[in-house]
């Protein structure tokens, strides 16, 4: 698939977050989005997943059928959408009956990733490493064209850390693409960098844009 | 399609059963409210039956509200929204799948378990069944009315007091002819059909208005 975003504008609660933000990925690509605390790379993550409106600018895919944008990626991110009473197991199969396009069972994923001993533990026993490494393993039991990932490393010890730029390397050699907001080096080769600062200037820019604070 | 709707009722089943879940709460809430109120009027037996399906429905649209805020606010604070957003299915049918797997395990409940506490409110053989079976026919409303409510309060810490105040107005209805129904079985001038073909109407149209508005409301959280 192709991802081309021209232009996107974020806005939440009325305050602006980016705007202009222009970016292509292809086949294979990578992005890595870089920028302070609170510039908008959640955000940008929550556009693109279908959470968030976008305040302006356009989202294109191509070479994905008829499926919606939403439709094409997985997130993972700082909530990591299990649920603390089933077991890994369990929540790897309901996410794969609900995503559809089953890839691994999830106790092959779970392996991949060094967990097969917490198939059948209830997520709340688990370490936030664990949890974040099971959120993970989602993105092998459904096969996806587009991985969303937010921080994705926090809570990885080094060699989980690894194994995820294993896997990242092997989805895009399938012709996979991984968006990535990220503070630290992913492991992501010749990945491109995106980096958001806030919108300051552009707000300036534009004059029927004004905001409360002008008159003061 | 089907299939993700169908994982979606297993797992909120399978949560329901597991955590403990409100079901049984709302359950023993309904038990209850019903008890309490022969100790509030005396022991007048014509008196508690003659109101007695008015008690169990008032019960009913209470006990509903049970769990009714973490329908949709569970799945908002620990991401599994955004999991469902990317779902092959649209929104609307991830709040059916939903509503679904909470009438299942609130409302039927109720329905089920009705004639047994209408001993509490004297209640005679045919007064049994009738409340049973509108209250079987009109839960599904509550739960489909209480979806909306909870679908815009998804995101606020407390909103259980909110959600109640915004969605009991809109039970009236329901109340309504879900009382006159069980009381048109025992007596009066109407007949029985005539109020349960209302009751059921207003399921339909909860089932519809309701899937579509919490959608809605879940859809752009801001």
């Amino acid at each position: 698939m192709r991802l081309d975003v021209d232009n996107l504008a974020c806005r939440r609660s009325g305050r602006r977050i980016f705007a202009g933000l222009t970016f292509s990925v292809g086949e294979g690509g990578a992005l890595a989005v870089t920028g302070r605390n609170g510039a908008g790379k959640s955000s940008l993550l929550a556009i693109l997943s279908g959470r968030l409106r976008p305040d302006g600018g356009r989202i294109a895919i191509a070479d994905v059928g008829e499926a919606s944008l939403p439709e094409c990626l997985h997130v993972v991110g700082h909530r990591d959408g299990l649920k603390s009473a089933l077991t890994a197991g369990e929540n790897l199969t309901f996410a794969r009956d609900l995503l559809g396009a089953p890839r691994l069972v999830p106790r092959e994923a779970l392996e991949r990733l060094g967990l097969a001993h917490a198939h059948d533990l209830p997520v709340a026993y688990l370490s936030a490493g664990q949890r974040r490494r099971v959120a993970l393993a989602r993105l092998l039991v459904c096969a996806r064209p587009l991985w969303l990932l937010d921080e994705p490393t926090a809570a990885l010890d080094t060699a989980s850390q690894e194994v995820l730029a294993g896997l990242m390397a092997e989805h895009r050699a399938g012709g996979g693409l991984v968006i990535a907001a990220t503070h630290q080096a992913l492991g992501l080769r010749d990945a491109m960098e995106l980096r958001i600062d806030r919108a300051g200037p552009e707000q300036a820019a534009a004059p029927t844009d004004a905001d409360g604070e002008d008159w003061l | 399609m089907i299939r993700a709707g169908l994982a979606l009722v297993a797992r909120d089943l399978r949560l329901a059963a597991r955590v403990g879940g409100s079901g049984t709460l709302s359950l023993v809430f309904f038990l209850m409210i019903v008890a309490l109120v022969p100790f509030a009027l005396g022991p007048d037996l014509n008196l508690l039956s003659r109101i007695g399906p008015a008690i169990l429905w008032l019960s009913a649209v209470l006990s509903t509200l049970i769990g009714l805020d973490r329908l949709f606010q569970a799945d908002e604070e620990d991401g599994s929204l955004d999991l469902m957003t990317g779902a092959p299915v649209p929104l609307e049918g991830v709040v059916l799948a939903k509503v679904v797997a909470h009438w299942l395990t609130t409302g039927l409940p109720l329905a089920l378990a009705s004639p047994l506490f209408g001993l509490l409110v004297a209640l005679d053989g045919t007064a049994m069944a009738a409340t049973a079976l509108t209250l079987a026919v009109g839960t599904p409303a509550l739960s489909f009315i209480g979806a909306v409510g909870a679908a815009l309060t998804a995101s606020i810490r407390r909103g259980g007091l909110i959600l109640a105040v915004l969605v009991l107005p809109l039970m009236i209805p329901t109340l309504i002819f879900g009382v006159s129904a069980a009381q048109a079985a025992t007596g009066g001038t109407v007949p029985f059909l005539v109020p349960l073909a209302v009751l059921t109407g207003l399921t339909l149209i909860a089932a519809v208005v309701g899937t579509v508005a919490a959608a809605a409301a879940l859809r752009w959280p801001e």
